[in-house]
């Protein structure tokens, strides 16, 4: 039995994934702050796929329980992916520290440190896949969004390095930038309908890619060259725009 | 902007609200005059479309699953690919699938579709054990066969309440694989006798070629089939390709006349061939295209769709057809198919008889040639599909459905007409 683990299992991107990952026939560790919320979402991925669907109480900024957490998995997991995000308001974070440093902990720090450890233990193993959720907010610092960007951008910097480190051990490691996603945080923003991903969508992109073994992942696919025009402006006028 | 129909036809201001869960929903219900609910946008009309729509397709998860009996229980948002997606491998096939898989449930019991197999199995809500309703009381009812809610609900195009789960019923299967014979027809009468000869056939359809006259007048392609028995259930849906952008309009007649014409004339002499096809080729097809509306180019289209009574239905559709072939317009195919009895649903489409189906790009001229198509249809004693329809008239909408009056008595009784409507909804006056 073949299990995979979803950290920040409670988002729109998160539980498509599970549902995708859940359909090819993984087993799941469900892990969330709250996680009875999900007793829902694990009846609906165990009646339409019939595999096996823990929930894990887990807190990606208590960073000290994350040893305890990961070894008392009844298994070690084939996968893990990591979904947490957090994104402040550009304005309120700019004024409330908490608020900026939240949105570092939930982005980059909470994931180094789950992550480290995933990695020890893979890496010792010489098998599994590790799958960050970032985003292309990471891909270049605008005034809209920097306080997440940067957080993203740090995890991003992350995800490649260890990327670089695993690949001697056969252990695959998928860097995720999502564009604009149809999510509960996005319902009431009027997003341009071709530039933006349903998070089913989403989710199938990361199951395929994962498969592939590819390592960066644009979804939709278009952001990739959009992000590449964007990173492409020189800076003398990039600090100038507003987009 | 906001959310658009299939047809994308008309395009107006929506505001949308995403249904997560019920308390959420009654305080919305209390809280908005007037909203219609909107499942995945696959509608051909204006049927779901209203300034305050309810998004029901996030509310998506499946309830419960008896494997033993294939009786399935989710909520109203699921999408029958991800039923076929969860139970074809366990053996088991949904009883009335329509010519898409991409639609949610709620919109499979609220236009209470139908399939292939109309004339053996009836509509989708022959296979509704029972379903939840909330109404516009903010209260929730459970119904199922033989009350009133059921029957107003079934085909009642979203305006008796928000629809939020169902148990329905599956079929048995034992392949993932449909044996498939397609017959070859010279003209009308070859098709109707054809129909009859297959009709212990489970599935049948027939592509009519609408731009054939006078001796060939209704030539077609008649689909018939049944599930094989081979043991294979080994069913994964295909990676769809997609149409990014909207196409000139000139693109699509060549396109489908292509396409029919390699299958007509790859037939053999005989005019009967044989084919071993699966589930999503032989039931969806035009699922592989995403966004397939797009080929009509960004005015939008819209699907006329009317049903003959049976004795009526060869006069009726002579007389249809010679008109849209000498109009130049419509789509070069038409879908045929043959009906079973129609059931006791207040506002469901079928009847016995011959129903027609074929598109139009939205263009100048094109509502007053539906119209005159309206006057055959109603002459006739037939009706218009009020889930593909953006434009017909109270008038000869009402011709057409015997029961108009109990369903607009039942809606007002219970306070659905101020809460629930549509753009459609206030055209025929339901």
């Amino acid at each position: 039995m073949s299990y995979v683990l979803i950290i920040g299992a409670k988002s729109d991107i998160a539980k498509e994934v599970a549902r995708v990952y859940a359909k090819n026939g993984y087993n799941l560790y469900l892990a969330a702050r709250e996680s009875v919320s999900l007793e829902d979402l694990k009846q609906d991925i165990e009646t339409r796929s019939g595999v096996d669907v823990k929930l894990k109480e887990f807190d990606i900024t208590a960073y000290e329980t994350h040893e305890d957490f990961y070894t008392s998995l009844e298994e070690r997991p084939l996968g893990v992916i990591v979904v947490s995000g957090y994104m402040a308001e550009q304005k309120s974070a700019q004024k409330s520290w908490d608020e900026s440093l939240q949105t570092i902990n939930v982005n980059y720090t909470g994931a180094v440190s789950i992550l480290n450890i995933v990695a020890n233990d893979f890496e010792k193993e010489r098998r599994g896949f590790i799958v960050g959720v970032s985003s292309v907010a990471g891909d270049r610092g605008r005034k809209a969004n920097y306080i997440y960007g940067s957080a993203k951008a740090a995890f991003s910097a992350y995800l490649s390095g260890l990327r670089n480190r695993l690949y001697e051990s056969g252990v695959q490691v998928l860097t995720v930038k999502p564009g604009f996603v149809a999510t509960k945080m996005t319902e009431n923003m009027d997003l341009p309908e071709n530039l933006t991903a349903q998070p089913d969508e989403v989710a199938e992109d990361i199951f395929n890619a994962q498969k592939k073994g590819r390592n960066t992942l644009y979804t939709k696919p278009i952001w990739f060259f959009i992000m590449l025009i964007i990173k492409h402006i020189p800076e003398f006028i990039f600090k100038k725009m507003s987009i | 902007m906001g959310l658009l129909s299939w047809g994308m036809f008309p395009k107006i201001i929506t505001k949308k609200f995403s249904l997560r869960d019920r308390a959420a929903l009654k305080r919305y219900i209390e809280e908005t005059d007037e909203f219609i609910p909107y499942g995945n946008g696959r509608s051909y009309g204006d049927g779901a479309l209203n300034e305050n729509i309810l998004h029901v397709k996030p509310y998506n998860n499946f309830l419960a699953f008896d494997e033993e009996e294939g009786l399935l229980t989710c909520q109203a948002g699921v999408l029958l690919s991800e039923i076929l997606d969860s139970v074809v491998k366990r053996g088991w096939f949904l009883k009335v699938t329509p010519g898409t898989k991409l639609i949610t449930v709620g919109g499979a019991i609220a236009s209470d579709v139908h399939g292939k197999n109309h004339h053996v199995e009836g509509c989708f809500s022959e296979c509704v054990e029972e379903f939840s309703v909330m109404l516009p009381s903010g209260e929730t009812k459970v119904c199922k066969k033989g009350d009133e809610l059921f029957y107003a609900t079934c085909g009642g195009m979203g305006l008796t309440g928000v629809i939020l789960s169902a148990t329905i019923s599956l079929k048995k299967i034992n392949s993932k694989n449909i044996r498939q014979t397609t017959i070859k027809t010279k003209n009308l009468k070859e098709t109707f006798e054809a129909f009859e000869k297959y009709q212990d056939m489970p599935y049948s359809v027939a592509w009519i070629d609408c731009l054939a006259k006078d001796d060939a007048l209704g030539k077609c392609l008649l689909m018939v089939g049944d599930f094989a028995d081979d043991g294979d259930l080994a069913y994964r849906s295909k990676k769809k390709l997609s149409i990014p952008f909207n196409f000139p309009s000139f693109a699509l007649n060549n396109l489908s006349v292509k396409a029919f014409n390699r299958l007509y004339y790859a037939k053999a002499k005989d005019g009967i061939s044989k084919q071993k096809v699966d589930i999503d080729t032989f039931f969806y097809p035009l699922d592989a295209i995403g966004n397939w509306n797009r080929i009509y180019g960004k005015g939008g289209f819209t699907q006329y769709q009317f049903i003959l009574p049976k004795e009526q239905s060869y006069e009726g559709l002579k007389e249809i057809l010679g008109k849209i072939s000498d109009s130049g317009k419509g789509s070069f195919l038409a879908v045929l198919k043959l009906y079973g009895k129609a059931n006791e649903n207040y506002l469901s489409f079928p009847m016995e008889g011959y129903s027609l189906a074929l598109d139009f790009k939205i263009e100048e001229g094109l509502f007053e040639l539906l119209d005159a198509l309206d006057k055959v249809v109603v002459k006739y004693g037939g009706r218009i599909y009020l889930t593909k329809d953006v434009r017909v008239s109270c008038e000869t909408f009402e011709k057409g459905y015997e029961k108009i009056d109990k369903f607009r008595e039942f809606r007002k009784e219970n306070g659905m007409d101020k809460k629930l409507n549509s753009l459609q909804s206030k055209r025929v006056q339901i």
